[in-house]
């Protein structure tokens, strides 16, 4: 599978210029759940300013996955890594990783919204709080409304701030999650299914905004839409029954698939 | 005459008509040579408990009833003309009369009872036939009356269905009416005591030492006044008892809900559980004989030489340890409801998980914790064993908890099991320090749970 690994193609407009050193890249993962073998000797990279998918129907591994590169997996007593996730080329497996640390570089959007029933501003402030980053009260101000712009919920929510995250809608939720993610400056999102218990048009204002996170940050999405992998990413990964069968330009993914298991995923014969 | 054999007699006529349905519905199928709309057992059902239920109900009411019918009779009898005025002997004879005309006594005692014998053994024979016989016929005529409905297409099936609908609800009445009652009680005993001593002086009064030997005439506000042992109460059951449970039963909820591995859980929790199970007697030993001598020989080691052997602070350290499992097993429950959404999402954000515990956890699962508090609170006040052997019966109106001390339920032991007649303010006492007790924990218990109902609210 190592041979799907891809360089940035500088003929594409919209990254022209990107270096060419992967955010993160995972050598031979293999993830197990006890005895079951969940993931099956993964190796692809992950750049800075791609939005990457990953598809594949249901149990194909894509979360599974998705969890090992924030470690979240951890929570799982059962679950076993093997292999090398580098994040900037440094193992983040090794035993002096800080998880800490490393979830506040590779933050994560969930597939249900799921704010903290605190006000919106505590939602926002309680990264900045507990990693130190702001000293000051309006220095947090200031990080709560950048990270709300950014997120494009700014104009919604600030004249009530101090209401409760959970009683907006469910977009208007998952784009508080979205900003609270984005306000300990990570340099990865994760995010699992994130318009999957959304309607179509909250739907479409996340994708906008994934396309608009894009600029700054490396963005992996897994999704079970195919049409919005095709939308949201330039770059796709096909997963299937815990191997990684395609990895590529989204657009080649789509067009031109190589292997026959995609081109039947993709056009619908399976999954 | 035994309420019993009227039951089993109602027993017998529900079956009786169970059966003669069963076959009767099997019959009318066979006939008809068509399926019945509801099978043979729903109408076996349906007859059945129209003959059981109102025999039954009158067999009850009828056993309540015919006592006071053949104590009329004994009383109506020339021979209770000579009976003395005074209750204590009065009611002595005609148990006596009674004992031996039901068989329960050989002989009499009081050559006085001897005669209402014959008269008793007669209005309890007559009484007995009536009531067999109102039995039977009210049974009778239940079985007889739905018997006469069965066709084949009877809608036996929703019948018996609403039937069952009916049985329940009147179980659920019974602990409600109990309840009821209760209350009902207290509350006119409350009001005999108040008629005699001022509310006021008994709420607010910082004095109390009831004397039950003492003429109820001259009884004195000033003697009823019932602060110290609310004050105890308070000190012991909610001040001491919490300062002990609640740390102790939120750190083993947290620790079984976020780092106990599952085996460990699965081992742990029942054992804390069977805290909950000691009888609490078996507490109050252990704080008196174990605790309290303790606690007065720290006390005395280190100085303090006025320490007693019976303190409000064994008391409430022995009351803790009994609630923790109250409040670990609500802050449990609430904290394992916090949607794992929330824990993943704050772990997620690089938060450890000491700060997720503290930050999200805890503060989603705070409206569960705070009932479970409340009802360990209402469960602490409302306990007697451990006061009774371990606080003393000193009514103090005093913040040292190595003095011994007295609450609430103390009291209402000590004053009804004294020496004084039920119609003393000391006895009736009682009934009010009972009431306020019954207010309070109400109070609280209504309080916890329209916390909780507010939580689930936000959660489901």
């Amino acid at each position: 599978m190592k041979m799907n690994m891809m360089e940035p193609n500088t003929a594409e407009a919209e990254t022209a210029g990107d270096a060419p050193s992967p955010k993160i890249s995972a050598r031979d993962v293999s993830v197990y759940y006890g005895e079951k073998k969940a993931i099956d000797n993964v190796s692809i990279d992950v750049f800075t300013r791609y939005v990457t998918a990953f598809i594949g129907p249901s149990g194909c591994g894509k979360s599974t996955f998705l969890r090992t590169l924030n470690r979240m997996n951890d929570t799982i007593s059962s679950a076993r890594v093997d292999g090398e996730i580098l994040l900037d080329g440094e193992d983040i497996y090794r035993s002096k990783m800080d998880v800490v640390q490393l979830r506040a570089r590779v933050g994560m959007v969930f597939q249900k919204p799921n704010p903290f029933p605190k006000s919106i501003y505590e939602n926002i402030a309680y990264g900045p709080r507990i990693h130190g980053i702001s000293s000051t009260k309006s220095e947090l101000d200031g990080i709560v409304e950048q990270s709300l712009q950014r997120a494009g919920l700014w104009n919604e929510v600030k004249d009530r701030l101090n209401d409760s995250g959970t009683a907006l809608s469910g977009g208007q939720q998952q784009r508080l999650c979205i900003a609270r993610a984005i306000a300990v400056d990570p340099e990865v999102i994760l995010m699992d299914e994130p318009c999957s218990a959304l309607d179509p048009i909250a739907t479409a204002r996340i994708e906008e905004l994934i396309d608009e996170l894009r600029g700054r940050y490396a963005i992996v999405i897994v999704t079970h839409s195919m049409q919005q992998a095709a939308r949201v990413s330039q770059r796709t990964a096909f997963f299937h029954m815990g191997n990684l069968v395609e990895y590529g330009k989204t657009s080649d993914i789509f067009t031109n698939p190589r292997e026959e298991r995609t081109k039947d995923y993709i056009t619908g014969r399976y999954g | 005459m035994s309420p019993a054999i009227l039951v089993l007699l109602a027993l017998g006529l529900g079956l009786a008509g169970w059966i003669a349905a069963r076959s009767r519905a099997y019959a009318l199928s066979a006939k008809e040579g068509k399926r019945l709309h509801s099978l043979p057992s729903y109408h076996a059902w349906y007859v059945g408990l129209w003959a059981f239920v109102p025999a039954v109900i009158v067999a009850l009411i009828w056993s309540a009833v015919s006592p006071q019918l053949v104590l009329a009779a004994m009383l109506s009898d020339p021979a209770a003309a000579s009976l003395p005025a005074f209750g204590m002997t009065r009611n002595s004879i005609l148990g006596e009369a009674l004992g031996v005309a039901s068989g329960s006594m050989q002989a009499v005692f009081d050559q006085r009872a001897a005669a209402l014998v014959e008269p008793a053994r007669a209005a309890m024979t007559k009484y007995t036939i009536i009531g067999v016989v109102l039995t039977l016929v009210v049974g009778f005529i239940g079985g007889a009356w739905s018997f006469l409905k069965l066709r084949p297409d009877f809608t036996a099936r929703t019948r018996v269905e609403r039937m069952v609908m009916a049985l329940l609800l009147i179980a659920s009445l019974v602990a409600i009416f109990t309840t009821f009652g209760i209350l009902a009680s207290l509350i006119f005993e409350t009001a005999r005591f108040f008629g005699m001593i001022n509310p006021i002086d008994f709420l607010f009064g910082t004095h109390w030492s009831p004397d039950p030997m003492r003429d109820p005439a001259f009884a004195n506000g000033e003697d009823y006044g019932a602060l110290p042992l609310f004050w105890g109460t308070i000190y012991i059951g909610a001040i001491i008892a919490m300062l002990v449970a609640i740390p102790l039963g939120m750190g083993s909820a947290i620790y079984l809900t976020q780092y106990a591995s599952p085996t460990l859980r699965k081992w742990m929790k029942p054992i804390l559980e069977i805290l909950a199970g000691v009888p609490t007697v078996v507490y109050g030993y252990f704080a008196a004989l174990t605790v309290a001598p303790f606690i007065r020989d720290v006390a005395q080691g280190i100085g303090i030489s006025s320490a007693s052997s019976e303190s409000a602070l064994a008391a409430g350290l022995v009351m803790g340890v009994m609630i923790i499992p109250f409040v670990s097993s609500m802050a449990d429950d609430s904290i394992a409801a916090v949607p794992a959404a929330m824990r993943d999402g704050s772990l997620a954000m690089g938060a450890t998980q000491s700060e997720t515990i503290r930050r999200v956890l805890v503060p989603a699962a705070l409206p569960g914790i705070v009932a479970g508090v409340m009802l360990a609170v209402s469960r602490a006040i409302g306990e007697t064993m451990i006061v009774v052997m371990a606080a003393g019966a000193s009514a103090n109106l005093s913040a040292n908890p190595l003095e011994s001390m007295t609450t609430v339920t103390y009291q209402i032991v000590a004053m009804l099991t004294g020496e004084g007649s039920f119609d003393h303010p000391a006895t009736l006492s009682a009934f009010a320090l009972g009431m306020v007790l019954f207010a309070v924990t109400l109070a609280l218990n209504f309080i916890a749970l329209r916390v909780v109902k507010r939580y689930r609210e936000a959660y489901e």
